[in-house]
């Protein structure tokens, strides 16, 4: 949806820049994964606030349910059961859109307006631009868009936009009970996620530490791990997650140099035909083939 | 129809209406192509009902191009075989694009340059099939880094067809007498003989 609350910093399939003059804080969602029960009350939240149910499946023998993110379940926790200094731990994160800096959603979009990044850091789909071509999927370093089944748009975590807009925390962090999703200003969530880090070292996690990655310039959901050595124990969290060189190719400067050179081409042969002439039969051709062909 | 009797019939109806069917389905695929290739080209979605209608359009069109192409393909292959002489003629296609083809190796049916045109519009056709079925996210779920290679092959080839058959349209355009073919598949004897001598022997047993 368009909220015209907020400013916009960038906007898909637009090549010009979007207003600058008014300056905003980057904002971002902090989830302290140690801190996390997986009662998966911000999962209820998300549906809640943003009115989306996922349909009832089944349990699959493990606590993920739904089993991964849909159209409609825009937040899935996912438990890991890791054996770490040989202690058995469970390790319990909450996915979701990451809101990168450079986010390759964006980027690999074709339609203009359909996503857009705010100034503020979040990333937001706007259905209504949407085509559902399904790019942003190829973008996202994080598999997390989504393309429904019923009206083929792209659905994901809006970092609740409509309420951030109006001074509110996220759905998900407002009904967390233990204080494990924290949300406010990017600088804040960061000196936090240091206090929290601090104490998990001094509890011998010594490895513990911020995931803000900077491979797609950081995000505006960041987690606190115990072990920040390995996110892929979380789930299969991305150690070192980027835009992949295939997107880069395909979105960077390739396409403006292709598109000169098509122009080169259609320029080339139209001045060839001004400058060389058409290529005609020529007229001792014509009296050639007559004479041959007379009876 | 028949112009003047002494015309050659370089194509016969259903060659015609199987060009046709591909020529359009091309102009129909580039168009909606080059709206998602760059966001200048953006607006183009409109002449399909805007952008949605354009992404749901678009790979049925080039599923419909590309059986029409087989077909092409399996009218024309023979014809298309390279030959020394086509060798020679290609060697020497500096002579022909400076706008004199007189002295030119002879041309079969088809020359080096048509002969080139064609194999290379096949590979093109392979390629932007191959791909496109990695990249029909309402058709098709393929792992995303096939899909995202595909994305990338889609437009590079995309691309390359595109200056391909602007060559290919303007060599039509260029050299005179050529579209009727197309029209109405004739072409003039004294058309034959310059451009194409050999189909030109071959036909009148001259």
């Amino acid at each position: 949806m368009a909220l015209q609350s907020l400013d916009i910093k960038q906007r898909s399939a637009t090549t010009t820049p979007a207003p600058q003059a008014r300056q905003t804080i980057e904002i971002a969602k902090l989830i302290d994964v140690s801190a996390c029960i997986g009662c998966k009350a911000c999962q209820v939240a998300c549906m809640e606030w943003n009115d989306v149910r996922d349909e009832v499946g089944s349990c699959v023998g493990v606590y993920d349910n739904p089993v991964d993110l849909t159209e409609n379940s825009w937040t899935v926790m996912r438990y890991s059961e890791v054996e770490q200094n040989g202690k058995l731990e469970w390790l319990i994160r909450k996915d979701g859109c990451m809101h990168c800096t450079d986010p390759g959603c964006l980027k690999a979009c074709p339609a203009p307006g359909a996503i857009i990044q705010y100034a503020n850091g979040i990333v937001d789909f706007h259905q209504e631009n949407c085509i559902g071509c399904g790019y942003c999927v190829t973008g996202c370093p994080f598999n997390v868009p989504r393309i429904s089944k019923k009206d083929s748009k792209a659905y994901k975590c809006t970092l609740c936009s409509d309420r951030v807009a109006v001074n509110q925390a996220p759905a998900c962090a407002k009904a967390c009970p233990t204080g494990a999703i924290q949300f406010g200003s990017k600088e804040d969530m960061k000196d936090y996620a240091e206090k929290r880090i601090a104490d998990l070292k001094e509890r011998g996690y010594d490895k513990a530490g911020l995931y803000d990655p900077a491979g797609v310039g950081g995000t505006h959901v960041m987690y606190v791990l115990h072990h920040a050595d390995k996110p892929d124990l979380y789930s299969g969290l991305p150690v070192n997650p980027s835009i992949s060189p295939l997107v880069a190719l395909w979105k960077g400067a390739a396409k403006p140099l292709a598109t000169l050179a098509l122009a080169g081409v259609a320029l080339g042969s139209l001045f060839h035909y001004v400058m060389k002439g058409p290529n005609e039969v020529s007229k001792e051709m014509e009296a050639e083939v007559e004479k041959e062909d007379a009876p | 129809m028949i112009r003047d009797p002494k015309d050659l019939q370089r194509y016969d109806a259903g060659e015609r209406a199987n060009h046709w069917v591909v020529g359009i389905s091309f102009i129909l695929l580039a168009l909606s192509g080059l709206a998602f290739f760059h966001p200048a080209f953006f607006p183009l979605t409109q002449l399909f009902g805007g952008g949605t209608w354009a992404r749901i359009l678009h790979p049925y069109i080039g599923v419909l191009m590309a059986f029409f192409f087989v077909l092409l393909f399996l009218r024309f292959y023979r014809l298309n075989r390279m030959t020394d002489a086509d060798r020679e003629w290609l060697s020497r296609a500096k002579e022909m694009i400076d706008g004199d083809d007189h002295n030119m190796p002879e041309a079969g049916k088809y020359n080096g340059g048509q002969k080139m045109m064609f194999w290379w519009m096949t590979i093109c056709m392979v390629l932007m099939t191959v791909s496109g079925i990695f990249i029909w996210k309402a058709q098709f779920n393929v792992p995303v880094d096939l899909a995202r290679f595909g994305a990338v092959v889609h437009a590079a080839v995309g691309a390359i067809m595109i200056a391909l058959i602007m060559v290919h349209v303007y060599a039509a355009i260029w050299t005179k007498g050529t579209i009727r073919a197309m029209w109405y598949g004739t072409v003039t004897r004294a058309w034959a003989k310059q451009h194409h001598r050999a189909w030109y022997r071959q036909m009148t047993g001259k």
